[in-house]
């Protein structure tokens, strides 16, 4: 199946909180961001983590989140970015 | 009380040792539903190291010298390898192309084996932009190219600090991110794991391979300093002179 985003897309990180071997950091929950790579199809960790066998294989983005839309206290400087690997299953259209 | 070293200690007293004899009078087993509670000097994670090593063995699933050799491969990988791929790709712009595009391949071309990375990204710092790396989740990191992670990197105020605070997290590391600069920070979390290379100092027009290879160091190839100037280098080889 192809992947839904392309680089550019504005997307949201899915706020929800379910139990597990979850690779989304939370602090990234409900956070609104830019695909910026794609990574190509991977074995879903959430799967993997218990044994089973990851599939179907999930898409796999980069994305950049400016550092300051992220924290409340606005730590960094103004083009300061977080990159970070989310896959397709947790994110949304922004 | 009971303090021991002794690995087969569980072994030898197994089902043994609850407390009280079996000739007191009730006839129900205690076999099975007594766990001791042994004092001993081993922290949880001998304990369970102890244990599986013990379970693997038992299972014929690895010998000790199979266990052995995996512990020496692990400790065969160095920040060394990692030099060696930044070092060509500052030689080579051909080469520093393809590593940018696919990081796996151009480590094969100089037999470097990186399989067991889902993904290996190669990340340029330039005048303009600064990555540097955390795994917020854990402690991944390219192994294959720089061996175990530091202790810093896999410790919480720098996992925590290095995405709310990450020109904090750098300085408090001794570095400080040039400013005006578009600081990135990865976070390392699912399947890409990164290699940064690091701006060539200024004063190394025309140097060889083999000399750029003595200024990339570890913690410049995760982002948190730069590689060495050649002032830096002369001056940390004298000191290992005296």
């Amino acid at each position: 199946m192809d992947h839904k985003y392309q680089v550019g897309d504005k997307v949201k990180v899915q706020l929800r909180f379910p139990p597990g071997h979850i690779r989304t950091p939370e602090y990234l929950r409900g956070k609104e961001g830019v695909v910026s790579r794609y990574f190509g199809q991977y074995r879903n960790p959430e799967k993997l983590a218990y044994g089973k066998d990851g599939m179907p294989l999930c898409h796999l983005y980069w994305v950049a989140f400016p550092v300051n839309d992220v924290w409340a206290h606005q730590p960094a400087e103004e083009r300061d970015k977080l990159l970070v690997e989310i896959y397709e299953h947790w994110l949304d259209s922004a | 009380m009971v303090t021991t070293n002794d690995p087969n200690y569980y072994q030898s007293h197994k089902g043994g040792g609850n407390g009280h004899s079996h000739d007191n009078g009730h006839d129900h087993s205690h076999e099975d539903d007594t766990v001791e509670r042994v004092e001993h000097d081993l922290d949880y994670f001998q304990v369970r190291v102890m244990a599986l090593i013990t379970i693997l063995k038992e299972k014929g699933i690895l010998t000790t010298d199979e266990m052995r050799r995996a512990v020496e491969d692990i400790y065969a990988q160095t920040p060394a390898i990692g030099s060696r791929v930044v070092a060509k790709a500052w030689s080579d712009p051909a080469f520093r192309e393809r590593l940018l595009e696919n990081a796996a391949a151009a480590c094969d071309e100089l037999g470097i084996d990186t399989s067991s990375v889902n993904h290996l990204v190669a990340l340029e710092n330039t005048d303009e932009v600064h990555y540097m790396v955390v795994c917020t989740l854990c402690s991944c990191y390219p192994r294959p190219l720089l061996g175990s992670p530091p202790t810093w990197y896999k410790s919480f105020p720098y996992r925590s600090k290095a995405v709310a605070d990450p020109r904090g997290a750098l300085h408090d590391l001794g570095y400080e991110a040039p400013e005006g600069i578009e600081l990135r920070v990865v976070d390392s979390t699912a399947d890409c794991r990164y290699l940064i290379i690091p701006r060539r100092p200024k004063g190394t027009e025309g140097w060889s391979e083999e000399k750029l290879y003595n200024l990339i160091t570890r913690d410049s190839m995760i982002g948190v300093g730069d590689a060495l100037t050649p002032d830096e280098f002369e001056a940390n080889r004298a000191a290992l002179v005296e």
